[in-house]
C-alpha cells in the first residue's frame, strides 16, 4: 500500500481523534462524576464555534475567537448548570436525558433566531491556509497539522490537571466515589460547577477550532456528540485515559474504515454489491467496534468506577 | 374638489364592478421555509413574487391570494398542507417545493383531486416517467439534467478520468448515474459517504491518491459547505478541478466563500444570461431585495410567468381544473432562460449552461455563465410517461 497515503490518513485519524477527544473529556467527566447524562454537550460545541466566528469576524483574529469561544461556552456551562442541571442530578437517567434533549432544541432554535438558518462564513486564519509538505509529495492543511498539536497540548494539559493538581485530585475522588468525597467535607455543589464549566470549555475550543473545517450551522453539535458518546461509553464512562485512549481508537477505526474499505471491498466483490455494501460497512464500522469492545470489556476500556 | 373626488369614487366603483363576477385566484406556495434549507424556501418565494409584480399584483388579471406554507422538510407535513390546501383553502393551484422527497409524497393528493401542480424546483424522475400526470408541470428542470450536462461538459473536453463523490442516498447515486449517462471516459472512484458527514478528510486524501484529471461531486446544503471548504483547504482545488451540481449555489456560496472560486457547476439559467425576460427580472429582483437572483428565484419567477400566461389562456376560469391544466400546457411565455416547451412528460427541454463561480472585481463572489452544454435537453425518463 501507498506509504504516503497511509500516512495522511494517519494524521486524519489523529485529527478526528482528538477533536473527538475534547469534546469526550467534558462529557465523561459530568457523566462519571456528577452521574449525569448531558446531550446538550453537542450544544456548547455549536456554541463555540458561533462564538470564535462572531469573535474572529469581529476581531480578525482567530486567537482572539479561541479565547472568547472557550471563555462563553464556560460561562454559559455554568449558566446551563446552575439554572437547568442542578435540578436534575437527583432525577433517574430518563428525566435527564429527556430534560438535555430539550436543551438541544432550545439552543438550535435559539442559534437559528441569532445567526439564521443558513451556514455562516469561517475560515482559515491566513497564517495556516497554505498546505505543508509532510513528506515529499503529500501536502497536508497546515491549519488541521495545528489542530492536532492543540489537541494533544490540551490533552497533555488536562493530564497534568487531573493528576497533579487539588482540583485534579477532587475529580478523580469524585469519580470513583462521590458519597465520599462530599462526607469528607468538600463543597460538591462547586467541584460540579467547576467541572461543567471545564467539560463546556473543551467542547467549545473543539467547536471552535472545527468552524474553518466544517460549517457552521444550528445542529452542528449532535453529529459530532453521537460519535462523542460511543468514545466515553468504549473508553470507560469517568475515565480521561479511557477518553483519549477510546477517541483515538475511533479516530483512526473510522478514518481507515472510510479511507480503505470501499475500496477493499470492491476487490472481494462484484461492483455493484461493493458500492452498496462498502459505504453502509464503513460508516458502521465504529458501533462495530463499540460492541466488540463492550463483549470484551463491559466496563468500557478503562473504567473508573471499580467495584 | 369635492366633485372630482366623487367621480373618481363612482369610476373605481364601476372599473370593479365586473371584477365582483370575476374569480379570485388562490395559489398554495408549499416550500420549505424553517431548518437549515430555509434559505431556498424563502428564495422561491421572493422570485414568485416578483412574478407576481410584473403582472401588476393580479395572476392572468385576476386577483391573487397567496397562501404560504411551511413543509419543514417533511414528506408527511407537506402532505398534511397541501391537504388543507386543496380541502379547506380549495386552491386553485399549487406552486413551490424545494426537495424531491416532498414532492414525491405530495404528488399523489395533489394529481387524484386533479389540482394542477407547478415545481418551482424538485423534479424527481419518477414524476418525469412513470408518474407523469397531466396536473403536473415541472417550471424549473428534471433533478437529472444538471448532472448530465456536466458528465457532458467534460465528456466533450476531453476527459479521460473522473472521480465521483455523493451521499449514500437516492438522490446521490441518481446524480452520479446521470453524470455518467453522458461521460464515458474512465471513473477512478465512485464514492458514497453517510450522509450529513461533517468531515472528508479521509476521502480527499483518496483523491490525491488517485490522481483525477477532475472530481465531480453532489453535495447539497450544508455538505457542499463543509465539501467544498475542506478540498480548497487540502489544496486539491490547484492541482483537480472541482466539478459538481447542487453544491455551489447562492444557499451555500456566502458559507464557502473564496474555497468556490475556480469551481464548475451546469445550470439552466445564470443571471448574467443575455435576454430581455432575464434582464428584466435580475433588475426588479435587485431593486425589490437588494441581491443577485439565485436560480431557486429564476425558477419560481418563471412558475408565476408561466401560470400568468396560462390563466388568461384559460380565459380567467381558474375554477376549471382540466382547462386549467391543459392551458398550463399550451401557455406561452418569456422564460429568463430563453427558449422554453414543455415535453409530453410536461418538464422543459431547454439549454443547459456551465457556471463558473469567479471573485468579481469589487470582491464579490459571481457564478458566471461559460457558454452552452445542452441545446434543447430533454430529461431521460420521458419513455416511460404514459401521456403522448
Amino acid at each position: 500500500m501507498d506509504p504516503i497515503l497511509l500516512l495522511t490518513q494517519a494524521l486524519n485519524g489523529l485529527q478526528l481523534g482528538v477533536m473527538l477527544f475534547l469534546m469526550a473529556a467534558g462529557l465523561t467527566l459530568v457523566f462519571g462524576i456528577m452521574g449525569l447524562i448531558n446531550l446538550a454537550h453537542g450544544s456548547l460545541y455549536m456554541a463555540g464555534a458561533y462564538a470564535m466566528a462572531a469573535v474572529f469576524a469581529w476581531s480578525g483574529s482567530f486567537l482572539a475567537g479561541l479565547a472568547a469561544a472557550v471563555a462563553a461556552a464556560a460561562l454559559l456551562g455554568v449558566a446551563i448548570e446552575m439554572a437547568a442541571l442542578r435540578l436534575l442530578y437527583r432525577r433517574d437517567h430518563l428525566d435527564q436525558v429527556l430534560a438535555t434533549f430539550g436543551l438541544i432544541l432550545f439552543f438550535n432554535e435559539l442559534a437559528r433566531i441569532i445567526w439564521g438558518p443558513a451556514a455562516i462564513f469561517v475560515t482559515v486564519p491566513a497564517a495556516l491556509s497554505h498546505t505543508v509538505e509532510i513528506l515529499p509529495g503529500a501536502p497536508y492543511p497546515a491549519y488541521r497539522l495545528v489542530v492536532i498539536a492543540a489537541g494533544v497540548a490540551v490533552a497533555a494539559g488536562l493530564y497534568l490537571l487531573i493528576a497533579r493538581t487539588r482540583l485534579g485530585m477532587l475529580i478523580r475522588a469524585g469519580a470513583s466515589n462521590r458519597t465520599m468525597v462530599s462526607a469528607l467535607g468538600v463543597d460538591i455543589g462547586r467541584l460540579y460547577t467547576a467541572v461543567f464549566a471545564l467539560g463546556a470549555g473543551l467542547a467549545a475550543l473543539a467547536g471552535a477550532m472545527a468552524g474553518p473545517i466544517l460549517s457552521v450551522e444550528p445542529g452542528m453539535g449532535e453529529p459530532v456528540l453521537i460519535l462523542t458518546l460511543v468514545v466515553i461509553v468504549v473508553g470507560g464512562i469517568g475515565s480521561i485515559r479511557g477518553a483519549f485512549a477510546a477517541a483515538l481508537l475511533i479516530g483512526f477505526v473510522d478514518t481507515i474504515g472510510r479511507a480503505f474499505l470501499p475500496a477493499l471491498l470492491r476487490d472481494l466483490l462484484a461492483p455493484s454489491a461493493a458500492n452498496a455494501v462498502g459505504p453502509a460497512l464503513a460508516s458502521m464500522l465504529i458501533y462495530l467496534t463499540m460492541a466488540v469492545v463492550l463483549a470484551i470489556r463491559p466496563q468500557g476500556l478503562f473504567a473508573a468506577r471499580t467495584g | 374638489m369635492r366633485k372630482v373626488l366623487m367621480a373618481a369614487v363612482a369610476g373605481a366603483m364601476a372599473a370593479g364592478a365586473p371584477a365582483m363576477a370575476q374569480e379570485t385566484l388562490k395559489v398554495g406556495f408549499v416550500a420549505t421555509f424553517s431548518g437549515p434549507n430555509a434559505a431556498l424556501g424563502e428564495h422561491l418565494l421572493q422570485g414568485f413574487q416578483v412574478g407576481v409584480d410584473h403582472a401588476g399584483g393580479k395572476l392572468g388579471g385576476l386577483p391573487t391570494e397567496i397562501l404560504k406554507e411551511d413543509d419543514q422538510l417533511k414528506p408527511d407535513v407537506g402532505v398534511q398542507v397541501v391537504r388543507k390546501l386543496i380541502d379547506r383553502d380549495r386552491v386553485n393551484v399549487v406552486a413551490g417545493v424545494v426537495f424531491s422527497n416532498v414532492m414525491m409524497a405530495i404528488h399523489k393528493p395533489l394529481t387524484e383531486s386533479k389540482t394542477p401542480m407547478i415545481s418551482a424546483n424538485a423534479g424527481p424522475s419518477p414524476i418525469a416517467g412513470k408518474l407523469c400526470s397531466p396536473y403536473f408541470f415541472a417550471a424549473s428542470w428534471q433533478n437529472d439534467q444538471s448532472h448530465e450536462a456536466v458528465g457532458q461538459h467534460l465528456q466533450t473536453k476531453g476527459v479521460k478520468r473522473v472521480y465521483l463523490m455523493a451521499p449514500n442516498y437516492q438522490a446521490g447515486r441518481d446524480g452520479l448515474a446521470g453524470f455518467k449517462r453522458y461521460f464515458k471516459g474512465e471513473v477512478l472512484g465512485e464514492v458514497y459517504t453517510a450522509v450529513n458527514q461533517p468531515d472528508y478528510s479521509a476521502e480527499l486524501a483518496q483523491v490525491r491518491a488517485a490522481k483525477p484529471e477532475a472530481v465531480y461531486v453532489f453535495y447539497p446544503g450544508g455538505m457542499g459547505v463543509n465539501f467544498v471548504k475542506q478540498y480548497a483547504q487540502a489544496g486539491l482545488n490547484k492541482d483537480f478541478p472541482l466539478y459538481s451540481a447542487f453544491t455551489v449555489d447562492a444557499s451555500t456560496l456566502p458559507a464557502q466563500g473564496e474555497a468556490a472560486v475556480g469551481t464548475f457547476t451546469a445550470a439552466f439559467w445564470t443571471a448574467d444570461l443575455d435576454n430581455a425576460a432575464s434582464k428584466r427580472f435580475v433588475a426588479d429582483y435587485r431593486k425589490k431585495y437588494g441581491s443577485t437572483p439565485s436560480t431557486f428565484a429564476a425558477q419560481a419567477y418563471d412558475a408565476a410567468r408561466l401560470l400568468d400566461a396560462a390563466i388568461r389562456g384559460a380565459g380567467g376560469k381558474v375554477s376549471d381544473r382540466e382547462a386549467l391544466a391543459a392551458a398550463i400546457k399550451t401557455a406561452k411565455f418569456e422564460s429568463v432562460r430563453g427558449p422554453f416547451r414543455f415535453n409530453t412528460n410536461n418538464f422543459p427541454i431547454h439549454n443547459f449552461y456551465l457556471v463558473e463561480t469567479v471573485k468579481a472585481a469589487d470582491g464579490s463572489l459571481e457564478q458566471v455563465n461559460r457558454g452552452v452544454v445542452f441545446k434543447d435537453h430533454a430529461d431521460s425518463y420521458v419513455g416511460d410517461c404514459a401521456m403522448k
